[in-house]
């Protein structure tokens, strides 16, 4: 059904499309597609509120493939933090050793 | 009848207040006098699916116009201007009518017209020609497909740009209506279907209500799993014979 119906949420960042562009915020909804051939399709337009908003980085994509992004997202996040965080305390015990040495 | 040789072309206009609009425009070469029909597109936006519908019309013998309705969201592609009016909540009722209304005066004034004009929408379209059938003149014969939130049943849906649900204008509804939807359609459902002909019932207007088994919402849209050809082929040919019947020169506005 056609809706207007849109979830905001604040980003820091950058997105490509034509080429890099600062992205302050994202614009989620599930509707209508333009281009992929859903019925209805889990729309995100990225783009600068500040700086207008008139350029934007865009996905559809349906149901299912929006839930394994999130998993996705979700894990690399996870999986993600977990060894910088780890590699940030080998970091700090290297240099903490190096300071006693 | 159909006429291959046509012309389209996106042309500007002065539409709601004034505002430089544009729209696409398409009709038949040497066709001799015909109607005119108002498109209006559906929520996704003026999108090429829209100047088909179009083109469509012109092929059957009419002079066809699709405003864009988010013209006023500034330039650019049609689903990037769709992308911008979607979170600002679309075009105001107000803006949709005053360039319907736009459109139906060009179309009654180019040389060839007959003098006749019909609207059509998909839709929030849909929606949009049932509110012009009952509040803006000169209109000989509407087509409703598939509109939603003609009744209104969650407060939710209301919005400044969508104050009010059209089923309160349906006294004033001047011309004959024809209704094309899907049972399996959420947007309307079929309880609202109903309802709405019993209004139209209730109030003595000239209408007629086809209901699709197998179809849900937009069953046109053939780059959709939606599309269901059957249904949509007999439907297409709902449209030409009410507005065969309706928009010929001859014919006489049936306003209850």
């Amino acid at each position: 059904m056609c809706s207007y119906i849109v979830e905001k949420a604040a980003l820091t960042g950058s997105a490509k499309g034509r080429g890099w562009m600062k992205i302050d915020t994202a614009h989620v909804y599930y509707d209508h597609p333009f281009h992929a051939p859903l019925d209805h399709a889990l729309g995100i337009d990225f783009i600068n509120a500040a700086n207008g908003g008139r350029e934007r980085v865009a996905i559809e994509i349906s149901a299912d493939s929006a839930r394994e992004l999130v998993r996705a997202i979700l894990s690399a996040l996870e999986s993600g933090e977990q060894e910088h965080a780890a590699a940030a305390a080998a970091q700090t015990a290297c240099a903490a050793e190096a300071s006693v040495g | 009848m159909s006429y291959r040789a046509i012309e389209g072309e996106t042309i500007s206009f002065r539409g709601h207040d004034g505002f430089q609009s544009e729209a696409y425009f398409s009709r038949p070469l040497k066709a001799g006098r015909v109607p005119g029909v108002v498109v209006i597109h559906h929520m996704p936006g003026w999108d090429e699916w829209t100047t088909e519908v179009v083109r469509k019309f012109a092929h059957h013998g009419y002079a066809a116009m699709a405003p864009n309705l988010f013209v006023r969201f500034g330039p650019g592609e049609p689903d990037d201007v769709a992308a911008r009016a979607r979170p600002a909540g679309g075009a105001y009722d107000a803006e949709v009518m005053g360039d319907v209304a736009a459109c139906i005066a060009h179309l009654r004034v180019l040389p060839d017209a007959n003098g006749k004009i019909g609207v059509i929408g998909f839709c929030s379209g849909g929606r949009h020609t049932f509110l012009a059938a009952c509040t803006v003149p000169g209109i000989d014969a509407a087509v409703d497909c598939w509109g939603g939130r003609v009744i209104v049943d969650d407060p939710k849906d209301f919005s400044p740009q969508r104050a009010v649900a059209p089923i309160v204008h349906i006294a004033k509804l001047a011309c004959p209506l024809l209704g094309i939807f899907g049972n399996d359609d959420k947007n309307p459902n079929p309880d609202q279907v109903n309802r709405t002909e019993q209004e139209l019932k209730r109030h003595g207007k000239t209408f007629e209500f086809h209901r699709y088994d197998g179809a849900g919402h937009s069953f046109f849209d053939h780059g959709r799993p939606a599309y269901r050809p059957e249904q949509c082929a007999d439907a297409w040919q709902k449209v030409f014979a009410f507005f065969g019947k309706h928009l010929a020169a001859s014919s006489q506005s049936a306003a209850a």
